[in-house]
C-alpha cells in the first residue's frame, strides 16, 4: 500500500519536470469535467422550472379557456356570435363523479380610473376560491368573500400595483375604483399582493399577468356588465359574447386526471367543431417535461462526455512524448530489473495522477457554477452598458428565472470518468514504453 | 569456490539488414567470486554483446550462463529483470541516474524493483552513500553534482541489493583524469572488500587498475590472462 504513494510521488515529481506541459493537459480534463457538471446543472435548473411553471397550475387541474374562434365573423346586421364556455357546460362538468371542483372566471380588459389616475386594467369576474387556486395572497383588507357573491355587491379587490398606480400612498380600502363603460364605482375591500407572472407553458396556454387586477363578484359583473364585452379600440369595433373566460376543473385525485379529461372532451363535444375551446392538462405537460428532460440531459452528458473524449486524446497524445523523450530512462529501469509490468505501472500512474488531478479541479469548478450563473446575469441586469448591448429581457424568460442545481450523481460520475480515462488513454503510451527493448532504449539520445 | 558467474560457450547471433551477424562464437570463462576483470576488445569484437548477455539484458543464440546456481540463458523477460533487479549491478559510461529524484531516491531504485523497499532498506541506501563519500547530498538532484559524484551515485546503487557482481560499462570514459583515479580507487576498494566486478574499457591504462585482462576478438577471446599465468586471479 505504501509503495502505491511512493509510486505517486515519484510520478507527480516526473509530472512537475514539466509543469506547462502537465497544466495543460490537467486543463482539457478539467473542461471535461467542469462541463459534465454545468451542462447536467443548468439542465436541472432549466428541466426543474419549467416543471415549477407547469405545478404552479396544478398537477390535478384541467383548464378550459375560451379562445376566439378564427372564423368568427362580425357584422354590425347579424349580431356576435356567441362562444367559448357556457355556465352550462360548467354544471355539466361539475356533474362528472371524479370532479371535485370547477371555478370559473370572467376577464374584461378595461381602463381603471381613479380622480385624475387611470390604468389599463384586468377586470376579473371570480369567486372567493379563484384567490387560492392562483396563489395569491392578501396584503391588506380581504379577498371577496360569498356574502359579496350572493347580494351581487359591486365590491372589489385589487393588486398592489394597481393600488399604487391609482392611489400613490393613500390607502385604497373603502376608495371607489371607476369604469366608465358601465358607469359603475366598485369600492375597494382588499389589497393583494404582488404576483410574478407565470410564464408561457406549451400549450395554448399564453403567460398570465396579475399585476393589473381587479377582482369583483362574477355575479356582480353578470348583472352589471353581462356577457358582452364590446370595445372599440384605434379603429377597430370587436363584440366578444362570452359567458366564461375560463374554467379550472379541479380533479379530486391525480390518477383520475387523464380520465376525466376523457369525459370532460365528451361532455364538451359540441364546442369541437367551433374550435373556441383551449384546453390544458397540466399533469401531461408535467409528464411530457420529465420525459424532455431525460432527453434533454442524456444529450448535454454527451456534449460533454464528448470534451471529455478530446481531454483524454490530449492525454495520449502528451505521453506518447512523453514516453519518447524518457526512452532512456526506460531503458535505465529496465537494467535496474524493472519488469515490463513495472514500467506501465509508472505510466499508468502518471496519467491517472493528471487526469485526477483535472478531475478533481474539474469538480470545484463544476460546483462554482450557480455562483458564476447569478453573477453573470447581475452584471447584464445591472451594467449600464447593456441598454445598448444586451438586456437580461433578452433572454428567454426560463434562463432569467432558473437556478442551476448541481445534480448529485454527476460529481461521482464526471470525478470517475475522468480516472477512467486517464486510466483508457494512458495504457497505449504505457505499453509503448514497457515493450521497448532496453539495450536500444540504453542507446538513445 | 564459489563462481559469481560460469559462461559456456556462448553464442550470439542476430539478423541485420537480412546478413546473420555472428557477434558471439563460443567465449567460455568462468569469473570466480572477488574477481577484478576488464573486458577489451576493439569495436565489433563482441564487447558490448557479451556485456548485454551477462547484464541479463539479452539471450544467448547457444550456450549457458549460470550467475550463481542459476541458467540464465533460457529465462523469461520478468525473470531476467528480477536477476538485474536482485543480482547485477550495472554502472553506465554516462551514469544513467534519474534526472527527477534525490541521491537517496536514486540509490533505492534496484530496491524498489526488488520489493525490499523498506526502513531498513533505506538505511542501507544511506550508508552506501556515505561509503562513496555522499552522505552530506542525499536530498540533492544529480544536476547538482558533478560527473565523478555522480558516478559514485551510480555506484552505490550497483551495490545496494548485494549484486554477484558490478558490471560497469567505460565507467571513466565521461570523466577526466583526476576523476578517473578517483573513481578507480573506489573500485579498487571495493574489489578489496570481496566485491566481484566486471569492468569494459578500451584503455589499457584504466585495464591495469584490474587483476585479469580478457581479449575478445571477433567474438572469441584472443587473450584471458588467467589462463597464460600473467594475472593473480586463481582458476582452480
Amino acid at each position: 500500500m505504501i509503495r502505491i504513494f511512493s509510486e505517486l510521488a515519484i510520478g507527480i515529481k516526473s509530472l512537475m519536470l514539466k509543469p506547462m506541459q502537465s497544466s495543460l493537459t490537467i486543463l482539457g480534463i478539467f473542461i471535461g469535467v467542469a462541463s459534465v457538471i454545468w451542462l447536467l446543472a443548468i439542465g436541472e435548473g432549466i428541466s426543474d422550472e419549467a416543471q415549477k411553471q407547469i405545478a404552479d397550475l396544478g398537477a390535478t387541474n384541467i383548464i378550459i379557456r375560451t379562445k376566439k374562434p378564427s372564423t368568427q365573423v362580425t357584422s354590425e346586421n347579424s349580431g356576435p356570435m356567441p362562444y367559448g364556455v357556457t355556465r352550462e357546460d360548467r354544471e355539466k362538468v361539475l356533474r362528472i363523479p371524479t370532479v371535485k371542483d370547477v371555478i370559473q372566471i370572467r376577464e374584461f380588459q378595461r381602463t381603471l380610473f381613479f380622480r385624475d389616475n387611470r390604468l389599463d386594467g384586468r377586470i376579473v369576474g371570480c369567486t372567493p376560491k379563484y384567490a387560492d387556486l392562483t396563489h395569491l395572497e392578501v396584503e391588506r383588507g380581504r379577498f371577496l368573500e360569498d356574502a359579496d357573491l350572493i347580494s351581487a355587491k359591486t365590491f372589489c379587490v385589487i393588486a398592489e400595483k394597481v393600488a399604487e398606480r391609482l392611489f400613490g400612498y393613500e390607502d385604497p380600502i373603502g376608495r371607489s375604483i371607476y369604469l366608465p363603460d358601465f358607469e359603475d364605482y366598485y369600492t375597494i375591500v382588499g389589497v393583494m399582493k404582488h404576483r410574478e407572472a407565470t410564464g408561457g407553458i406549451g400549450g395554448s396556454l399564453s403567460g398570465q399577468v396579475f399585476e393589473n387586477d381587479m377582482y369583483i363578484p362574477i355575479t356582480t359583473l353578470r348583472r352589471r356588465i353581462g356577457d358582452l364585452d364590446r370595445i372599440a379600440r384605434a379603429g377597430t369595433f370587436s363584440r366578444d359574447y362570452v359567458q366564461l373566460s375560463q374554467i379550472t376543473v379541479i380533479v379530486d385525485d391525480l390518477n383520475n386526471v387523464f380520465s376525466t379529461y376523457d369525459h370532460i372532451m365528451e361532455t364538451l363535444k359540441a364546442h369541437a367543431e367551433m374550435e373556441d375551446l383551449a384546453i390544458v392538462v397540466p399533469k401531461e405537460l408535467l409528464d411530457q417535461a420529465k420525459r424532455t428532460k431525460t432527453m434533454f440531459m442524456a444529450f448535454m452528458a454527451m456534449i460533454a462526455g464528448v470534451s471529455l473524449v478530446v481531454g483524454g486524446i490530449g492525454i495520449m497524445n502528451i505521453m506518447l512524448a512523453t514516453v519518447t523523450e524518457r526512452t532512456r530512462e526506460i531503458g535505465v529501469r529496465r537494467a535496474l530489473g524493472a519488469r515490463q509490468r513495472d514500467i506501465i505501472r509508472q505510466f499508468l500512474v502518471e496519467t491517472v495522477a493528471l487526469s485526477t488531478m483535472g478531475g478533481i479541479t474539474g469538480v470545484l469548478g463544476g460546483l462554482i457554477c450557480p455562483y458564476v450563473i447569478n453573477a453573470l446575469r447581475f452584471i447584464i441586469k445591472t451594467q449600464s452598458f447593456s441598454d445598448n448591448f444586451f438586456q437580461i429581457t433578452d433572454l428567454p424568460e426560463i434562463l432569467q428565472k432558473m437556478e442551476p442545481q448541481i445534480v448529485d450523481y454527476s460529481i461521482p460520475l464526471a470525478f470517475g470518468i475522468s480516472v477512467i480515462v486517464g486510466i483508457l488513454f494512458g495504457v497505449y503510451p504505457a505499453m509503448r514504453a514497457a515493450q521497448m527493448d532496453p539495450i536500444e532504449a540504453l542507446r538513445h539520445e | 569456490m564459489n563462481f559469481a558467474a560460469r559462461v559456456n560457450s556462448l553464442h550470439k547471433e542476430y539478423f541485420l539488414k537480412g546478413e546473420t551477424v555472428r557477434a558471439l562464437r563460443g567465449v567460455t570463462f568462468d569469473i570466480p567470486e572477488g574477481d577484478y576483470v576488464a573486458i577489451m576488445g576493439p569495436s565489433g569484437s563482441g564487447k558490448s554483446t557479451l556485456l548485454n548477455v551477462l547484464g541479463c539484458l539479452d539471450r544467448p543464440t547457444r550456450g549457458s550462463l549460470f550467475l550463481g546456481e542459476s541458467d540464465v540463458s533460457r529465462m523469461d523477460d520478468d525473470d531476467l529483470s528480477r536477476m538485474r533487479a536482485a543480482k547485477i549491478g550495472f554502472v553506465f559510461q554516462s551514469y544513467n541516474l534519474i534526472q527527477q529524484l534525490t541521491v537517496l531516491e536514486n540509490i533505492e531504485v534496484p530496491l524498489a524493483y526488488c520489493r525490499r523497499l523498506n526502513a531498513a532498506g533505506r538505511q542501507r541506501c544511506r550508508e552506501l552513500a556515505e561509503m562513496v563519500g555522499l552522505g552530506d547530498r542525499l536530498k540533492h538532484r544529480p544536476y547538482q553534482l558533478s560527473g565523478g559524484q555522480q558516478q559514485r551515485v551510480a555506484i552505490a546503487r550497483s551495490l545496494i541489493n548485494d549484486p554477484y557482481f558490478i558490471l560497469a560499462d567505460e565507467p571513466t570514459g565521461n570523466l577526466d583524469s583526476k576523476t578517473t583515479d578517483e573513481i578507480l580507487s573506489l573500485f579498487q576498494e571495493l574489489h578489496e572488500q570481496g566485491k566481484t566486478i566486471i569492468l569494459v574499457t578500451h584503455e589499457d591504462e584504466v585495464a591495469s587498475h584490474t587483476k585479469r585482462i580478457i581479449r575478445l576478438f571477433d567474438g572469441e577471446i584472443a587473450v584471458d590472462t588467467a589462463l597464460d599465468g600473467t594475472s593473480d586471479t586463481l582458476l582452480i
